[in-house]
């Protein structure tokens, strides 16, 4: 194996042994993105000066015996967490050219832990989209086959990792943008509790719901990369001061008596018959696992879709107001007043799905329309998280597929924004509710696309998500595939 | 109709949005889509619930009041598409 295919604790252990360099990890990954990055195109942006120079910073400290978690591990970073000094467009035109002055609090975590960053990942525009074809720099394909989405918003994120262009990278998820586009691209991506992992820096969508997590290549390295990234930050007024266990010490154990949820609701029209079977695949493997699968019912399920496309739109239409074209990014020429720079910076600044968004947020909040709108969904959602606290009365964690379909084609439903918004059926009620949520791969369609199965646990669980989806990782023993680019 | 093309231009002023013509045709069409398929809502009887806006039970976040490094006038305008002096310069707002 190539060394670009290797997973974190993999790499360490050649690290730690001295048989490898950073430098030679580095070259390794960049002569990967040199083969494939034309027809993927998992970057909006790749910073080679300054990976090669921070693995031979890395090597430096190895020689030394200073090696952290993620000494000379390659790491890409979607576009939407700042940088400082790397140009951060959040899949945008009107932040085309703009400089964060400061890192986010996950990036400087990161490059404490030693990380060497590749570059920021493609992205649908300001993470709006499940399929990553809204970015203003163009789609993301995925790997497994070049005429389909990746999987969205976190597209580039999910491909990079898949297609072995790093070795772990960073995603934010407010509706499934981590753990959709991991199903579909065959990779492991979790999204953590509200609050676990510090949001400052990350370029706000729907700040009730956003949350940053990983993408990997097996469970071990998700409980690395947690290890990281999880913690109290002052910064952030939503980020929880709660202790942060060891997530490593999690994988490897068993779930023996474990209880683990099928709700009855995901069980839908609409499922394809391969994820359906696949799914099925994986119950046994969990019960051959020593955990029981019981069926529990979230019944306000249905409505998930409805209460997200009132409540994500309508705090995106606040967040994205700054965006006026004075203190940042693109600012159109030829206006006449203040009031026509703002109309005109922001029609040419922003793309169809945004402004759309923008627009069912702004109705949904106006005068007249705010309590059949925004009070409903925000009640509704108090119901939709109810229905989690008692389902993990009955279980300790609950399993569903991760997506209705595997990856479907380019184009298929850019025309259609509520087909788009139903791909995320399985994936919306988690941020609602607030928990953590995992997709591991579970499979291919016989066409040899990946599907995803997701595990969910209550509030600050994500232990127990990586002690399941580490015991299914063993005994489900899915065939290690690459995809053919 | 849940939502008129005159509704949809006046929304966009709202959210300071210039939009062509054809731009407000396809926003109506969609808009009234996504909005009827939202009505799912009314099916429900939310009497009495209480509305809820974080998922994790946070009450004012509070730090020492220190002072700390902060980014500064000159990082501040780097970004800026026109700045003069300390200043974000705009078109002229008042005549």
């Amino acid at each position: 194996m190539e060394l670009n295919q290797l997973t974190i604790h993999g790499l360490q252990e050649k690290i730690k042994n001295g048989d490898v360099s950073a430098t030679q990890i580095t070259e390794s990954v960049f002569s990967r993105i040199d083969a494939v990055e034309e027809r993927v195109h998992s970057y909006i942006r790749l910073i080679k000066d300054e990976a090669l120079a921070a693995a031979a910073k890395a090597d430096e400290n190895i020689k030394k015996g200073d090696i952290k978690p993620l000494t000379g591990i390659p790491v890409a970073l979607k576009d939407i967490v700042c940088t400082k000094g790397i140009i951060t467009t959040c899949g945008s035109h009107i932040l085309h050219n703009f400089v964060p002055p400061y890192n986010a609090t996950v990036v400087e975590k990161l490059k404490d832990a030693g990380a060497v960053f590749v570059g920021k990942t493609n992205m649908d525009e300001f993470a709006m989209g499940s399929s990553t074809e809204t970015s203003y720099f163009g789609p993301t394909r995925n790997p497994w086959d070049l005429e389909r989405i990746p999987g969205g918003s976190s597209g580039g994120s999910a491909t990079a990792v898949a297609a072995d262009e790093c070795i772990t990278s960073i995603g934010s998820d407010t509706g499934g943008s981590i753990r959709q586009p991991a199903a579909l691209c065959g990779v492991i991506g979790m999204k953590p509790t509200y609050g676990r992992v510090s949001r400052f820096g990350l370029i706000a969508f729907a700040s009730s719901l956003d949350q940053i997590g990983p993408f990997t290549k097996d469970v071990e390295d998700c409980a690395i990369m947690m290890n990281v990234l999880a913690g109290y930050d002052p910064k952030e007024s939503t980020s929880v001061p709660a202790e942060v266990p060891d997530y490593r010490q999690f994988a490897g154990r068993d779930i023996k008596g474990w209880k683990i949820g099928i709700p009855k609701e995901y069980i839908v029209d609409g499922i394809d018959p391969e994820v359906s079977a696949a799914i099925k695949k994986a119950i046994t493997v969990i019960e051959q696992s020593g955990g029981q699968c019981v069926e529990i019912t979230l019944p306000h399920t249905q409505y998930c879709v409805a209460v997200y496309y009132i409540i994500a739109p309508a705090e995106a239409s606040s967040n994205l107001a700054r965006y006026d074209g004075v203190k940042y990014g693109f600012r159109a020429s030829d206006v006449r007043d203040l009031l026509d720079m703002y109309k005109k910076s922001r029609m040419q600044g922003f793309g169809a799905e945004v402004k759309r968004r923008i627009m069912i947020g702004t109705y949904a909040l106006s005068a007249g329309y705010y309590d059949a709108y925004y009070k409903k969904a925000s009640q509704t959602r108090a119901l939709i998280k109810r229905d989690f606290e008692e389902a993990f009365k009955i279980c300790d964690v609950i399993l569903t597929p991760t997506t209705p379909t595997p990856a479907f084609k380019i184009g298929e439903k850019t025309d259609n924004p509520l087909q788009m918004y139903l791909s995320d059926i399985f994936t919306i009620s988690t941020n609602l509710a607030g928990i953590p949520g995992i997709s591991v791969p579970c499979g291919f369609t016989s066409g040899g696309l990946p599907i995803g199965v997701q595990f969910l646990a209550g509030h600050f669980e994500e232990g127990k998500l990586i002690q399941i989806a580490s015991a299914y990782e063993k005994n489900a023993k899915i065939e290690k595939r690459r995809p053919a680019l | 109709m849940k939502i008129s093309s005159r509704e949809v231009e006046y929304v966009a002023h709202l959210a300071r949005l210039e939009v062509t013509e054809k731009e407000t045709e396809k926003f109506t069409a969609q808009l009234n889509d996504i909005l009827l398929y939202i009505d799912k809502l009314n099916e429900l009887d939310t009497k009495g619930v209480a509305p809820m806006s974080h998922a994790i039970a946070v009450t004012n976040a509070f730090r020492e009041d220190k002072i700390l490094d902060s980014i500064g006038t000159e990082n501040s305008l780097t970004n800026a598409p026109d700045a003069r002096g300390e200043f974000f310069r705009v078109p002229k707002v008042i005549d």
